[in-house]
């Protein structure tokens, strides 16, 4: 699979999967030919194993899937790496990751400074890096967090978490405000870095799906299903079209639940309890219809690497229900005008924005990009007739919208999958030939596409396992959206884009 | 001059109107919130669980932010003790209170409004991000309100002659003609804004929220706890019955006592506990099918309660 073809090549040849090695000074101008023949950048992966240090880049594109690597060998002494922040913002903030985590500096960073660990971790350690040891104790007086000085007549800060009053994950947001008008806005997450990379690392494949499906709770399809396809696409395992179905149930039956949770919980921002308390109830019987299907309210335990096995399917007609208790909480919130006032126009994220700063999922397909894993990286040919949702608008009611699209989306995708005939278990077996050793995962989770990228040795050990949530491209979006908004309805601009912490610092 | 007749009446009259109000009022908001839970779908805490949840804060140790002074202490005091001066005084079950002469429809709501001064004050006072919101949103939000609500009054007391609120309230009782005058409609319209924004309810404020961003009255007291908290909880729940105890007896006045005696004075009581439960759930079924507006469209509001206040005051002085 390697090749040393140089990336003109590839950008016309359009390989499905290929790895190039570049040297450091290839590095720009190959990452700048990809991203000009319209590839993004989904994941960046620093590795310390025998040898020189390396760090992987991989590059996505599709219809038909396409996915290029370019690997890059770090010194160990020196390490350094041409920085591709001024070609991709994502990439900029990867570097910054790996700058913390592997103490692999960005040559070139606009702004090459802390990103997940904060300033009262101990300098100079790198907790991803093989000799790190046991974390030292730390500093006591660390300087302070270097929030930007916002000045001038009337301007005002509000200091927000992290710890809030209702029952979400630990943000610490920052509010400079004239009136009510926000002016800047900046988010501090990274509270909750629990080491689930390293913790991934030295496992056994199966020992460590469990970790998967807990990387962030409400993605547990997802999460275990982009570590699955990247174990089986690492050991070469063939899966079976049946178990593939199954799969695209759980993913369908998980964006339900979520989306149905996300209506009601923008209503409830906006004081509509009353479609909050419909959605609720709805999302209660999804989560029971979870737990008939897998056994699981979350839907954990379902997928394993090879294939996927449920204890029964959902019938038909409960989803007709379902689909109409939803369009009756969707008519409530419609019919509303204060709840469309509160909605429309609302922390508007432009195109250009979203583009620039690579957003996925239902941020981006709410500001008019058409990202979809469903139907870029499909690990199954999606229904006939399926379109990913659009809407252009790229307000807090686009959001809104592209939820109810999705949801009508997924009931048609189930409706189709659910009535195709086979076993409620299917698996595949693994090749026993030596398998490439790496693979990378791509799921259209609720949120917006999940990759997972591992290194596995022989003896099927992981040797890395890198996670991209899309709350981490999604994250810098929110106070880009929030310029010119007013400070009580960041609340529900924060609701429609609903990132996680926790999958964003892992 | 007393409802009794004598002294010993008048502090009779007095202190069942006092009970009546600080048990009411948290069973009021008990009984709004277990309207909307009903009418959401769901079951919704008892009606009494306010009460319960006042005697939980009342046995709690008192905790005061380290930098606060003792505006801080004393604002809740002056919220529960404005109630209580109003509930003493206010044609509630009876028009004929004790003090009644001296019960201005204008001193007596800003008597009541000095609770909302002193809260802001307060929550100044914490020296918190949260507070200073809150109370620059709280502050302009009844600069807003305030002026409509005098010309309410206003308009009301033109064709009574008089601003005394047991006076307008008994003149309501002996022309009902008035009640259904344009401009007791209109200023009725208005004063239900004015009571909405005040009480810090939908579509003004979300009192059922955990957003701190969103928050306006909630914001005030978010410091509060303990004890403290409790008496701006109890202070809160008797002004809301206050304000809904005089929007009741003005536009409805039926069933209060207009004669001393502990017949009517009984009757009255009880009238005044069914009109205040039937606004309660009129307006708790209303908060159900609204939604919290924009902070931004709330003056938009606020100036229609003033011009429909205006509307009402020119009409009184064109009407007659």
């Amino acid at each position: 699979m390697t090749t040393e073809s140089p990336i003109e090549h590839l950008v016309t040849e359009r390989p499905r999967r290929a790895v190039v090695q570049v040297a450091p000074d290839q590095l720009v101008d190959s990452a700048g030919a990809l991203l000009a023949a319209d590839y993004r950048l989904a994941l960046v992966a620093a590795h310390d194993g025998e040898g020189p240090l390396r760090v992987v880049y991989l590059f996505v594109a599709g219809p038909p899937d396409q996915r290029i690597e370019l690997h890059l060998a770090v010194h160990r002494e020196q390490p350094q790496v041409p920085s591709l922040a001024r070609l991709s913002f994502s990439a900029g903030r990867f570097e910054r990751e790996m700058r913390d985590l592997f103490g692999i500096e960005p040559i070139g960073h606009p702004r090459a400074r802390g990103l997940v660990l904060h300033q009262h971790w101990p300098p100079g350690w790198h907790p991803m890096r093989a000799d790190a040891g046991p974390r030292p104790p730390m500093v006591d007086n660390a300087d302070p967090y270097p929030f930007v000085d916002v000045e001038g007549p009337g301007v005002y800060e509000i200091p927000v978490g992290p710890v809030h009053a209702g029952l979400i994950e630990p943000g610490h947001f920052r509010f400079w405000v004239v009136g009510e008008t926000i002016v800047k806005m900046k988010a501090r997450l990274w509270f909750v870095h629990k080491g689930i990379e390293r913790l991934f690392e030295g496992q056994e494949v199966t020992s460590a799906l469990p970790l998967a499906e807990r990387i962030s709770g409400d993605s547990a399809v997802c999460h275990s299903l982009a570590f699955c396809l990247a174990v089986e696409e690492a050991s070469r395992t063939e899966v079976p079209i049946r178990a593939s179905e199954l799969r695209a149930v759980l993913v369908e039956l998980e964006r339900l639940y979520n989306h149905v949770a996300d209506v009601g919980a923008m209503c409830n921002d906006v004081g509509f309890g009353l479609a909050n308390a419909h959605a609720l109830t709805l999302r209660e019987q999804l989560l029971r219809l979870n737990a008939e299907v897998t056994g699981h309210r979350l839907l954990r335990g379902a997928i394993i690497p090879g294939g996927a096995s449920v204890r029964m399917l959902p019938r038909l007609d409960r989803l007709h229900e379902i689909g109409e208790r939803f369009r009756e909480i969707v008519g409530l919130a419609r019919s509303n005008s204060i709840v469309m006032d509160r909605f429309t126009g609302t922390a508007v994220l432009s195109a250009t924005q979203a583009e620039e700063i690579g957003v996925l999922g239902v941020v981006a397909r709410a500001s008019g990009l058409c990202h979809d894993a469903r139907v870029t990286h499909p690990f199954i040919e999606p229904s006939e007739g399926f379109r990913p949702a659009s809407r252009n608008g790229g307000d807090v009611l686009s959001r809104f919208l592209i939820r109810c699209d999705e949801v009508e989306s997924s009931l048609a995708l189930l409706e189709d999958f659910v009535t195709r005939d086979g076993p409620l278990s299917a698996s595949g077996v693994r090749s026993t030939g030596p398998g490439a050793g790496h693979g990378t995962g791509m799921v259209e989770g609720w949120r917006g596409t999940v990759v997972h990228r591992i290194e596995v040795d022989p003896s099927g050990i992981l040797r890395r396992v890198k996670i991209v949530d899309p709350s981490f491209m999604n994250w810098p979006a929110l106070p880009e959206a929030l310029v010119n908004t007013i400070v009580p309805d960041f609340p529900l601009a924060n609701k429609s884009f609903n990132l996680s912490y926790a999958g964003n610092d892992l | 001059m007393s409802g009794g007749g004598s002294l010993v009446g008048g502090v009779l009259v007095a202190g069942i109107q006092i009970t009546a109000v600080a048990v009411g009022g948290p069973l009021l908001v008990g009984i709004m919130r277990k309207i909307r839970c009903r009418l959401e779908g769901r079951i919704g805490p008892p009606i009494h669980q306010p009460l319960l949840d006042l005697r939980k804060l009342f046995s709690k140790q008192r905790m005061r932010p380290e930098q606060s002074s003792w505006v801080f202490g004393v604002a809740p005091v002056v919220l529960v003790a404005t109630s209580v001066l109003i509930a003493a005084m206010a044609p509630l079950a009876t028009t004929r209170p004790p003090f009644g002469r001296t019960a201005d429809f204008f001193a007596i709501v800003f008597v009541l409004l000095l609770g909302s001064v002193s809260l802001a004050l307060a929550a100044l006072d914490t020296g918190t991000p949260f507070g200073g919101m809150g109370s620059s949103r709280a502050m302009t939000i009844g600069a807003l309100a305030e002026p409509a609500l005098l010309v309410a009054i206003l308009a009301m007391s033109i064709p009574a002659h008089t601003s005394n609120l047991p006076a307008l309230v008994r003149i309501g009782l002996v022309h009902p003609q008035l009640i259904a005058s344009p401009e007791r409609i209109l200023a009725l319209v208005s004063f239900l804004v004015v009571i909405l924004a005040e009480s810090g309810r939908l579509p003004v404020d979300n009192p059922s929220t955990h957003l701190e961003l969103t928050m306006i009255h909630e914001a005030m007291v978010l410091e509060y706890a303990g004890p403290d908290l409790g008496l701006v909880t109890l202070g809160e729940s008797m002004r809301l019955a206050l304000l809904l105890g005089l929007l009741v007896n003005l536009f409805a006045p039926w069933g209060i006592a207009d004669r001393t005696g502990a017949a009517a004075f009984t009757i009255g009581l009880a009238a005044l506990f069914a009109k205040v439960v039937l606004a309660g759930i009129g307006i708790a079924t209303f908060e159900v099918f609204t939604a919290k507006l924009r902070l931004f469209r709330l003056p938009e509001l606020l100036a229609g309660a003033f011009v429909l206040a205006v509307v009402a005051a020119v009409t009184a002085l064109v009407v007659r």
